[in-house]
């Protein structure tokens, strides 16, 4: 458990996290591998992890009928992985794959919550910081829709 | 005015110049290498332009997108998207074309020495500033840390990728390439190049960023960089107006208090800022 702390402590999505939110959130959290190629989840499946990313990237793609698998953003070490476990229904909106050995922390979306509703410093805590990252992304999607780079450009 | 008046080139009389090779860069992107009849060279700046002319069709601004070094080749990279662009673009090698210029205040080279520099570009915003880069790799020792980030559409539209194969390859600089979509086989990064400021680990405090691009994507890679505490007295982008004249006498390109072909096209953001706002611009 003390080398979870540490880990938690030290990823760049934890930085300043106190150290009582630290032991709440440990004990959600467990160690994930996975090899390239192997997905994190599916499109569809409940959202019952997400994960901080330690080593190696993921790719975040849609399934497009006729054109397969779409990337639409890929994510590595210091970012998280999984947005869709803070918002009902809970269920993943895309699928997660990984581009090369992935080592991460998985952390139990289900005990997450819980312990947010229990602990409302603690949720503002984890809104804190997921809200930045929820904004990057949906600015990011803007410049994506937008095909800024397209031939009307 | 001389005695000779004939002796002083006009800016607004186009020259004679020839396409000597042509390769294509990706979808609808070509880069011409151009020479000038009686092999007069050109001497630019990174970051200027040259007023490209197809006789009989019309005359557009393009950026130079070769080494600035090299005075005897003029290299052009352009995208086939209007009448003018297209024909430019569909030139053989032996055929002619008009050329004006060159035009414009350029990047700044010389104030970016001893300073990390951040390259951000986007789609064919790349073009204008692989001068700059060209420079900064000549004279590599005299900046800190080199950082090109650089999006495009797709992996099918990533221009100069050899070049940007062997500078990821050799090192001389952090360059990453994303793309906003690509087909499962692609093995690089992808998302908006705005997301990967925060990542590249530049000092922001010594740091010049460079950008290029859809003027949107501009506006985001400027908040970004702002985020990540660039001052925007560090900041410099290329600006693109309609350009005629590109001299400063017709006003086309007017932006505010500014001509883009005159005073631009590259301006220090904070001399830009307040007019980038204004949407009537």
């Amino acid at each position: 458990m003390e080398g979870l702390e540490r880990i938690i402590k030290e990823h760049p999505f934890f930085a300043g996290l106190p150290g009582e939110f630290c032991q709440l959130i440990c004990g959600c959290a467990k160690n994930a591998r996975f090899e390239a190629g192997q997905y994190l989840f599916h499109e569809g499946e409940p959202a019952n992890e997400f994960y901080l990313l330690r080593e190696g990237r993921v790719a975040l793609q849609l399934q497009d009928p006729g054109r397969g698998a779409v990337i639409f953003q890929t994510l590595g070490p210091g970012e998280i992985v999984g947005v869709s476990w803070l918002i009902p229904p809970y269920r993943w909106t895309y699928e997660a794959k990984a581009l090369e050995t992935v080592r991460a922390i998985a952390m139990n979306a289900f005990c997450l919550r819980q312990k947010c509703e229990a602990d409302h410093d603690l949720g503002y805590d984890m809104m804190k910081r997921f809200m930045p990252v929820l904004i990057e992304r949906l600015q990011a999607t803007r410049l994506q829709i937008l095909d800024v780079y397209g031939a009307h450009a | 005015m001389p005695d000779d008046a004939a002796a002083w080139p006009s800016p607004m009389v186009p020259r004679i110049a020839r396409v000597r090779r042509r390769f294509p860069e990706g979808p609808k992107v070509w880069t011409l290498e151009i020479e000038e009849d009686g092999g007069a060279g050109m001497s630019f700046a990174p970051g200027q332009f040259n007023m490209l002319s197809v006789f009989g069709v019309g005359e557009i601004p393009v950026s130079m997108s070769g080494d600035a070094s090299d005075a005897s080749c003029i290299v052009h990279t352009i995208r086939a998207v209007g009448p003018v662009s297209a024909a430019l673009a569909g030139l053989e090698s032996g055929d002619i074309l008009g050329v004006r210029g060159p035009f414009g205040m350029g990047w700044p080279m010389a104030e970016a020495e001893g300073h990390d520099v951040v390259i951000v570009a986007g789609g064919l915003g790349l073009a204008p500033l692989r001068p700059a880069l060209y420079h900064l790799l000549c004279r590599r020792s005299c900046f800190g840390k080199a950082v090109l980030l650089y999006g495009a559409r797709s992996p099918e539209d990533i221009l100069f990728r050899h070049e940007l194969d062997t500078w990821a390859r050799e090192q001389i600089i952090d360059a990453v390439v994303t793309v906003d979509h690509a087909r499962s086989s692609w093995n690089g990064h992808a998302g908006a190049v705005t997301t990967l400021i925060p990542r590249a680990g530049f000092d922001p405090k010594r740091a010049i960023a460079l950008v290029c691009g859809p003027e949107v994507m501009m506006r985001f890679a400027i908040t970004a960089l702002r985020s990540a505490g660039v001052s925007a007295q560090a900041i410099y982008l290329s600006m693109e107006r309609n350009m005629k004249c590109a001299a400063g006498l017709c006003g086309r390109c007017q932006f505010g208090p500014v001509l883009v072909c005159r005073d631009g096209p590259v301006f220090r953001f904070d001399s830009l800022r307040s007019l980038l706002a204004i949407k009537e611009l």
